[in-house]
């Protein structure tokens, strides 16, 4: 293991802080800090991009790092935030699940993640190949937080979350998708959010809450 | 061969191509001005007529050149599957069905349709001509891919079609088992081509052909398809949504439905079961023959206890399919034991009764429109004494009745004959137990063609003959000139069929050389038609009528000659009634009665008798389809029970739909480990 290069050397230290910004994610309880991890996820991931894009030698890495800054970094974050603020909703409530029963759950994924990516990441090329695993994880771990929150905002952070974790996972096996793809993938996380937040303020209009436990009324017997 | 170079070379089909296009481009102009009735009925419509009898014609030139196959490869369809075409005699003869008798509906339709009667003119012009171009590209169609679309098309545009009084809660239901019966049989359809093309996974009909299927394959492959098509054509017991679509209709479509789209059916079934399959064993033909002939009896006995002019019809349509399934039957048979001559004739048989079926049964069907337009009624029970009021719908729609009956000289008589014929040959065939089969068939043929004509002397005497049974009927007009028209073109071509039917056994004689390599001969005269032998049956239509001119002459000679000339004017019958009503005219339920009562166990009868004593008696009966309770209530009501064991999955709470969709992607990806 001494040949691995400083560069990657460094892309497995922000491969492990993304899988602890996950852990953090599905522990937060206040929206406003929820967003600022999702800031810090989106900054590691260009951070990363940048470096495989520096290593390999890929100019469309580059593109998709920039774009990368300019959406997860910028764009997004504003607009989650301007949502809060118009809303007015600071605190979130408690998750489904207790958080100790949600961490250990989350390891498991984990355990479970890296086990899957084993094989896989035998096969890939990549300077990332051995980060495929947390790619995973990070995936299953906010699809766990969408499982388990209750709040539609919290719902939508880990959907954005899951999109950050499917991108981690493609730059790491394949060097990243298409560019075609990725700004088709980026239009609709844009398009996605926007539509969240029309939709934030019909829900909260009709149930005065952003809780999705009222949705349950609208099922017909 | 493909492109525009195998268009050049294909001139017949290059044209019918155009054709089907115009037919398109007629539609879509209906959209220009979709409200304006002058527009779409006096200048689309009839353009639409034009285009249906240049088909008519091209289709006709392919009958009689005979022997003459284009075919071609068109620049349409999805990449590496393009869409193949192909004009054979046999598909030149269901143009020719589908041109003649669709020139006559299309300008019956010019003068019948008006605006504020549901879907706006325009847009019902366009689903119009779309049915039509549909109908005759599932006729050109060489592969399965543009057969299927071409099918679907056919199915949604006369589902849209149906229902143009979509505002009436029971034309919506019956548009839906319309649609739901048009798509199950489709599927039907689409598994069959799938195991048509014997792993090969050409989707053309060309490489169907050299396909070579092991035997169960085979059968496997011709039950889906008399599946498939016995699901449009309306075989019992698949025929329930018939009766529904048929009146919910107005009365063009259904004569289009009716007299075209089943016949698509039966198109079908025999591309299938005669060219893209090999001969198979007897018991496909036997099964056939079984189903049509059931079909057949149990179309003409539901038709006698009708008591709505169009549900009538369309039992006689089941009837009538019935017969024509029993022929491709008797065909199959003959065909498993290589009597070719004979299988040759039975298929003339039904080629000619398809043709038939589309002209008298398409002229009844519109003239149940002119009644409907003039009388706002439907029901038997309302009309009577029409042929004073309509003379010219009334002697046309005789002229349906008595060919649809099989009285001749008109053509029905002729179709049924040859299938009798048919019938009357099979103790020629090699298997004891078929030897003692099929001449029942012919019994059951005689019997339906029996009943048939008993139901239309129902038919025909409760609406045109008699008295009005209402006192608005007095007020009933005729029909407008282009609806007279249609209907004289459809009555034109009924005569001329029944008085030469040689000319049209040459005509199929081609189509049956095309499918089992021989003709049946029309004998020696010019005159007479003698598809077997001299000494055994001939028939012409010509002699027989100017014999029946001769006979009815002397007779009105001889009446002339000894009539006294003193008239007496009295009531013709009065049993001691002090007065009389149209009312005490004998009804439909009355006419049927007898039939009801000797089927009586193929019924499901609902009646309320009134008591002796009611000053207001009332006497309603309701029949049913034994059939709809037995198998479609029971099935509809499985169906509906799984549906709602499944709703416990839908419990209404979000985090178990998220749970859902997260324990598949686990589950996908330990499948992937």
């Amino acid at each position: 293991m001494t040949s691995i290069s400083f560069a990657n050397q460094v892309l497995q230290v922000l491969a492990g802080a993304l899988l602890l910004i996950s852990f953090a994610m599905l522990a937060e309880r206040r929206s406003r800090r929820l967003v600022i991890l999702l800031v810090c996820q989106g900054a590691v991931l260009f951070v990363s991009t940048a470096l495989v894009a520096a290593t390999a030698h890929l100019t469309h890495l580059f593109y998709s790092a920039a774009l990368t800054l300019i959406l997860k970094v910028g764009v997004l974050p504003w607009i989650l935030l301007r949502l809060l603020r118009q809303l007015g909703i600071e605190r979130d409530n408690e998750p489904l699940l207790n958080l100790p029963t949600l961490m250990l759950v989350g390891i498991g994924l984990v355990i479970f993640a890296f086990g899957l990516a084993q094989p896989v990441s035998a096969l890939a090329t990549t300077v990332l190949r051995r980060t495929l695993g947390i790619a995973l994880a990070v995936i299953l771990l906010a699809f766990l937080m969408i499982l388990a929150r209750r709040k539609a905002f919290t719902q939508v952070i880990g959907f954005l979350a899951l999109e950050n974790g499917l991108f981690f996972a493609a730059t790491s096996t394949t060097y990243g998708m298409p560019m075609v793809v990725e700004l088709g993938i980026a239009l609709d996380v844009l398009v996605g959010v926007f539509i969240f937040g029309v939709f934030f303020f019909h829900i909260r209009e009709q149930f005065d809450s952003l809780d999705l436990r009222h949705l349950e009324s609208l099922k017909e017997d | 061969m493909a492109g525009v170079n195998g268009l050049a070379a294909t001139p017949d089909l290059a044209m019918l191509l155009g054709l089907i296009a115009a037919w398109l481009l007629v539609g879509v102009s209906g959209l220009l001005q979709p409200h304006r009735i002058g527009w779409v009925a006096h200048i689309l419509f009839p353009v639409g007529a034009l285009i249906a009898l240049g088909v008519a014609i091209v289709g006709a030139l392919t009958v009689v050149d005979g022997f003459v196959t284009q075919s071609t490869v068109l620049p349409l369809g999805l990449p590496d599957l393009p869409f193949h075409v192909r004009l054979d005699p046999l598909s030149g003869f269901f143009l020719l069905l589908l041109g003649s008798a669709g020139t006559g509906i299309s300008v019956f339709s010019a003068g019948y349709f008006r605006s504020g009667e549901g879907t706006a003119p325009g847009l019902l012009c366009l689903q119009y001509h779309v049915f039509l171009a549909s109908m005759a590209t599932v006729i050109l169609a060489d592969d399965a891919y543009l057969f299927m679309v071409a099918w679907e098309t056919m199915a949604l545009s006369s589902y849209f079609l149906v229902t143009t009084q979509h505002r009436l809660p029971d034309i919506r239901r019956a548009g839906f088992l319309y649609l739901l019966m048009a798509h199950v049989g489709a599927l039907g359809l689409l598994l069959c081509f799938g195991v048509l093309h014997g792993g090969s996974w050409q989707m053309t009909f060309d490489a169907m052909r050299g396909a070579t299927l092991a035997p169960a394959w085979a059968s496997i492959a011709f039950l889906l398809a008399l599946f498939g098509f016995g699901a449009k054509a309306g075989l019992v017991p698949l025929h329930v949504w018939l009766p529904e679509a048929h009146p919910a209709a107005p009365s063009p479509v259904s004569a289009m439905m009716s007299g075209l789209m089943l016949k698509t059916a039966i198109y079908g079934l025999l591309r299938v079961s005669w060219d893209l399959l090999h001969v198979g064993p007897w018991w496909w033909g036997l099964l056939t023959l079984a189903l049509g002939l059931g079909t057949a009896l149990y179309g003409v006995i539901f038709a006698t206890a009708q008591t709505d002019m169009k549900r009538l019809l369309a039992y006689s349509s089941i009837e009538n399919i019935g017969l024509i399934v029993a022929g491709i039957g008797l065909a199959l048979v003959c065909r498993s034991f290589d009597m070719r001559v004979l299988a040759a004739l039975a298929l003339a048989a039904v080629l000619i009764h398809a043709l038939n079926h589309a002209l008298f049964k398409s002229l009844l069907f519109l003239a149940t429109g002119s009644v409907m337009h003039a009388t706002g009624e439907r029901s038997l029970g309302k009309l009577g004494g029409l042929i004073q009021r309509m003379p010219w719908v009334a002697a046309l729609a005789l002229i349906g009745s008595l060919a649809i009956a099989g009285l001749p000289p008109l053509n029905g008589f002729v179709s049924e004959w040859l299938l009798l014929q048919a019938f009357l040959q099979t103790p020629q065939i090699p298997h004891a137990f078929l030897n003692m089969i099929v001449p029942l068939g012919a019994a059951v043929v005689s019997l339906t063609a029996a009943l048939a004509g008993y139901v239309m002397v129902k038919f025909y005497g409760v609406i045109f003959l008699g008295q009005p049974r209402e006192s608005e009927l007095r007020e009933a007009h005729d029909a407008g000139w282009l609806e007279r028209a249609g209907l004289l073109w459809l009555a034109l071509g009924c005569v001329l069929i029944g008085l030469f039917p040689q000319v049209a056994l040459d005509g199929v004689g081609h189509v049956t050389q095309l499918l089992i390599g021989t003709t049946v001969q029309r004998g020696p005269s010019a005159w007479w038609m003698t598809p077997m032998a001299s000494n055994h049956a001939s028939y012409s239509g010509l002699w027989l009528w100017v014999g029946m001119v001769v006979v009815v002459g002397i007779t009105v000679a001889l009446m002339r000659r000894f009539y006294h000339g003193q008239v007496r004017r009295t009531a013709p019958w009065n049993c001691g009634y002090p007065w009389r009503t149209p009312r005490m005219q004998d009804t439909a339920e009355g006419f049927g009665q007898p039939i009801r009562h000797l089927f009586g166990p193929i019924f499901r009868i609902e009646r309320e008798m009134p008591a002796p004593t009611d000053a207001e008696p009332r006497y309603r009966i309701d029949i049913q389809d034994r059939f709809w309770h037995t198998f479609y209530v029971p099935l509809a009501q499985l169906v509906r029970r799984t549906a709602e064991g499944l709703t416990i999955l839908q419990g209404g709470r979000l985090p178990i739909y998220l749970l859902y969709s997260f324990l598949t992607l686990v589950f996908l990806l330990v499948c992937v480990l």
